[in-house]
């Protein structure tokens, strides 16, 4: 055994700094943080909805004070979701030029109408809803809450198509200068891929709306103040949080990984760490992938399972790595699988505590059930990693392509950046962002602490942002 | 035909988003040293306060319509200026940052850093955005492929091989920092009123007097470093008249500000939009129809035919625009209606 500390150029020749890593690190760095407030925006967008719905109808002060505490909480997550989120646009030419070049008549189109069609109304309702509420009527208030909703979804459609086209490219064509056009708008819009993707997707936002919306109610229970807020905010997300979380399992995620499996096999095999083509294929719960040997190490493995789940029979064959070409395996192995582990295994978590919570809730137990408020508050960070879990997922199966099968990561990013140049950067944004984290944190637990009755206190401050 | 209709179609999310994110941008700079209690400084805020981040979608509109659009410009601008656009998302954050957290946190200390902080960063932020226009109007090395990469300075002289700063592109900021603080300075005599809006209204005269002497400086700048900009005027004169537009809009800027004789904010500030949508307007035309000249040799130059995308997807593009243009339009007036008027410091809090 060589035990010598590894040398400059081994070091480089195992895990060399690559524009082509760096430029990926880049994009997955400030991605990953930005989808962090969006998934709230998303979730919370519905939730103010049904709150603002309920105080409408029934002329509860109490509801409508519970809405104008979240629209607060909401606004502070939309201007961190705002600023984080204009970089990603930029990042595309910045970055990605190459892939910007060929690739811009038909990923710049849903970027460009999310701009359109989405930021425009959701900034404009937005504006209204908190600055507004004097100005207008309380039906036109309710309104603004369910168009800033309206917005966020169509801003999330289209991110998720142009998502789509990338993990599964429709409608195009390509010119003789090797650029892509779009031959149809209707067919790029309804992409099924991105259909069933957005599904999943929207509903895994609104199972992190609904856990942080419980896990203040339970908060202030267990600190036995705002009692009437605490009922209104976990009985709202307890709701839905029960039916998010049995939505994202069955039917989107589980439609989601059948297709995944027909279009990309590679995918899926990485995602289940099967290395070996098998008929009745089992599905491994925990093991870790070795790449060197092939194998999953410690596994622990329910026999059939992974073929009952794709194909419905247990019997079914399904691809392993070794009937895919070694330069098209997904290039992170371990970490997709990982990633997809973590995703699943707290889905089943999420699915078994908020139907716990609903039935205590049934049973008019759940407001004294102290350890239950426990398990609500401490779960509300764990959407946010399945999320992103989900997400790497998705990202690190597409690899070793950026446009499935017809353009690969290595021929996208930008040359003329070097490495070095995008070293400094992104470690810019890390620095930048470690301060955007710490100060959301400290606004929103100012929120929290202060609690809704200050949102009917005349705040004598004008909220502008 | 495409292309032409594109290309003023990007100008026109342009000139949008820099009259409307303008006036907040200028506000922003003001907001250092105008308003002298804290009940003025809320006043300034309040004023754009509901407004700030829908005219920063103007940006982002504008970039995805150019990225669809011209696909090949946006790739090699993009990468090309990457070290001033990275500066630029730092500067964006920052602002919004500071402007959402000023209304959170009472303290006085980090009330006063972050009043700095957001008004430096716009400050700032008008100075990159008039140098990135000049940068464009001057032209970069471009590379056979149509790639560059600038560094952010060299000598100083707008040559074959500049940086991104150089005499020329610093005139190029200096007329957007004091265009936009002049822009903000009318918004803030429309929107404030008492010692405030009085005191905004005389600071526009004195900016007013060096915008006159910046735009001069910078079209005969313009001229010297990249003569061609004239050959459109020359060959259609009747385009003379965005030139004239430019004059004119200043002197109504003076006309409709002067305090003795009745000011009419409204005007004066509608007259500052003119002036940008002139300026920006005889820029554009100046280029068409290329889009980033070469320095390295007019054969290298992205020209309009060269960057456009496919006739498929502009024929698509061009079905869903107009429509969501228009809805979002209609978006700006209604916001913009329902907050018309002075501000309102009691009735306008959440
Ligand atoms: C709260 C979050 C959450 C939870 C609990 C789950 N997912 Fe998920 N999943 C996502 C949030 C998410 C996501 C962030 O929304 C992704 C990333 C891309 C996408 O569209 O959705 C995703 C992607 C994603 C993919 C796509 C991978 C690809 O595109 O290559 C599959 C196959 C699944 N999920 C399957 C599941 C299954 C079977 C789950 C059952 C427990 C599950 N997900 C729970
Ligand atoms: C819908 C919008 C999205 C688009 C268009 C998109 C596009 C891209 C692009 C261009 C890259 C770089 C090239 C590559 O490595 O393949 C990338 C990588 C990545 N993205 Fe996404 N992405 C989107 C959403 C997200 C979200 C929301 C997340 C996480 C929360 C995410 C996580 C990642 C990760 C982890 C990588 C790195 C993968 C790797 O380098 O192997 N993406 N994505
Ligand atoms: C490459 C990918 C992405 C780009 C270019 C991008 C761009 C942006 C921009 C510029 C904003 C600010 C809008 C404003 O000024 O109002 C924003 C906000 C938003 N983004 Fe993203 N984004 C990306 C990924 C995603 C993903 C994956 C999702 C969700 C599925 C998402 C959902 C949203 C939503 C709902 C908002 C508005 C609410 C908020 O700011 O929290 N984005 N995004």
């Amino acid at each position: 055994m060589e035990c010598a500390l590894p040398t400059q150029e081994r070091l480089l020749q195992e895990f060399p700094m690559t524009a082509e890593l760096i430029h990926r690190l880049h994009f997955a760095f400030t991605i990953t943080f930005h989808y962090l407030f969006p998934q709230l925006t998303m979730g919370l967008g519905l939730l103010i909805v049904v709150l603002k719905s309920v105080a409408l109808r029934t002329g509860s002060e109490a509801w409508d004070r519970s809405a104008r505490f979240w629209g607060r909480i909401f606004g502070i997550n939309f201007v961190f979701g705002v600023v984080t989120g204009i970089p990603m646009e930029f990042e595309f030419g910045t970055n990605w030029a190459r892939f910007s070049q060929l690739s811009g008549g038909v990923i710049g189109q849903p970027l460009a109408m999310e701009g359109v069609f989405s930021f425009f109304l959701e900034s404009a309702f937005l504006g209204l809803f908190l600055y507004g509420e004097k100005r207008i009527s309380r039906f036109m208030h309710w309104f603004s809450a369910v168009m800033v909703f309206v917005g966020s979804w169509i801003s999330g459609f289209f991110i998720i198509v142009t998502d789509a086209w990338m993990q599964h490219p429709v409608a195009y064509d390509r010119l003789p200068n090797g650029q892509f056009e779009v031959l149809s708008f209707w067919q790029l819009l309804l992409n099924p891929w991105g259909l069933l993707q957005y599904a999943h997707n929207m509903t895994g936002a609104v199972v992190t709306g609904s856990f942080v919306m419980s896990a203040v109610g339970a908060f202030y229970l267990l600190e036995g103040r705002r009692e009437n807020y605490a009922r209104i905010f976990l009985k709202v997300g307890v709701i839905a949080g029960v039916i998010s979380s049995i939505l994202i399992i069955f039917p989107t995620g589980d439609l989601h990984g059948k297709y995944v499996a027909r279009y990309q096999p590679a995918a899926i095999a990485g995602m289940e760490g099967l290395f070996k083509t098998e008929e009745g294929a089992g599905m491994v719960l925990i093991g870790q992938p070795n790449e060197e040997t092939g194998l999953i190490d410690n596994p622990i493995v329910v026999n059939d399972a992974l073929s009952f789940l794709i194909y419905g029979t247990t019997k079914a064959e399904v691809k392993g790595l070794d009937q895919i070409p070694r330069d098209q395996w997904p290039t992170a192995l371990p970490l997709l699988y990982y990633a997809y582990h973590i995703m699943a295994g707290l889905g089943t978590w999420f699915a078994v505590l908020m139907m716990g919570s609903a039935f205590l809730l049934w049973r008019k137990r759940l407001y004294k059930a102290r350890w239950a408020l426990w398990a609500l508050l401490l779960s509300f960070p764990l959407p946010y990693i399945a999320n992103t879990a989900g997400w790497m997922t998705a990202e690190l199966g597409r690899q070793p392509w950026l446009i499935f099968g017809l353009m690969r990561t290595s021929e996208g990013y930008s040359n003329t950046v070097s490495a070095s140049n995008g070293l400094f950067t992104l470690l810019g944004f890390m620095g930048l962002y470690a301060l955007l984290g710490i100060l959301f944190t400290v606004l929103i637990y100012r929120e929290i602490s202060s609690g809704p009755e200050q949102a009917a206190i005349e705040k004598k401050a004008v909220h502008a942002g | 035909m495409m292309g032409f209709i594109w290309f003023w179609l990007v100008a026109i999310m342009i000139v949008g988003y820099v009259v409307l994110d303008g006036f907040d941008l200028g506000v922003g700079v003001l907001h250092l040293f105008l308003p002298q209690t804290e009940r003025e400084r809320r006043a300034t805020l309040a004023s754009i306060g509901p407004v700030w981040d829908g005219n920063e979608v103007w940006l982002l509109a504008g970039g995805g319509t150019l990225y669809f659009a011209f696909p090949l410009l946006y790739a090699s601008a993009f990468s090309g200026f990457y070290l001033p656009l990275m500066i630029v998302l730092w500067l964006l954050i920052l602002r919004g940052v500071c402007l959402e957290l000023r209304n959170h946190i009472d303290v006085g200390v980090w009330r006063g850093l972050l009043d700095g902080l957001f008004g430096l960063s716009s400050g700032l932020l008008t100075i990159f955005f008039g140098a990135a226009l000049a940068n464009v109007l001057r032209g970069v090395p471009l590379q056979a492929d149509g790639y560059f990469f600038l560094p952010l300075w060299t000598n100083w002289q707008p040559g074959v091989h500049p940086g991104i700063l150089d005499w020329y592109t610093v005139i190029g900021g200096l007329v957007a920092l004091v265009a936009l603080t002049l822009h903000g300075a009318l918004w803030l005599a429309l929107k404030t009123s008492g010692a405030l809006g009085h005191r905004a209204r005389s600071i526009a005269k004195p900016l007013l007097a060096a915008l006159i002497a910046l735009t001069l400086a910078s079209l005969g700048a313009t001229i010297t470093v990249r003569p061609a900009s004239l050959d459109n005027y020359f060959k259609y004169p009747s385009t003379f008249i965005i030139p004239a537009g430019v004059v004119a809009s200043l002197a109504c800027i003076w006309i409709f500000n002067r305090s003795p004789l009745r000011p009419q904010p409204l005007k004066a500030f509608l007259a500052s939009c003119f002036y940008l949508f002139f300026m920006l307007a005889g820029a554009c035309w100046g280029l068409y129809p290329t889009l980033l000249p070469a320095t390295t040799g007019s054969e290298r130059d992205i020209t309009l035919l060269r960057a456009i995308s496919g006739p498929h997807t502009l024929a698509v593009g061009l079905a869903w625009w107009a429509f969501g243009m228009a809805l979002a339009v209609a978006y700006v007036v209604f916001v913009y209606s329902k907050f018309r008027g002075k501000v309102d410091l009691q009735g306008d809090a959440h």
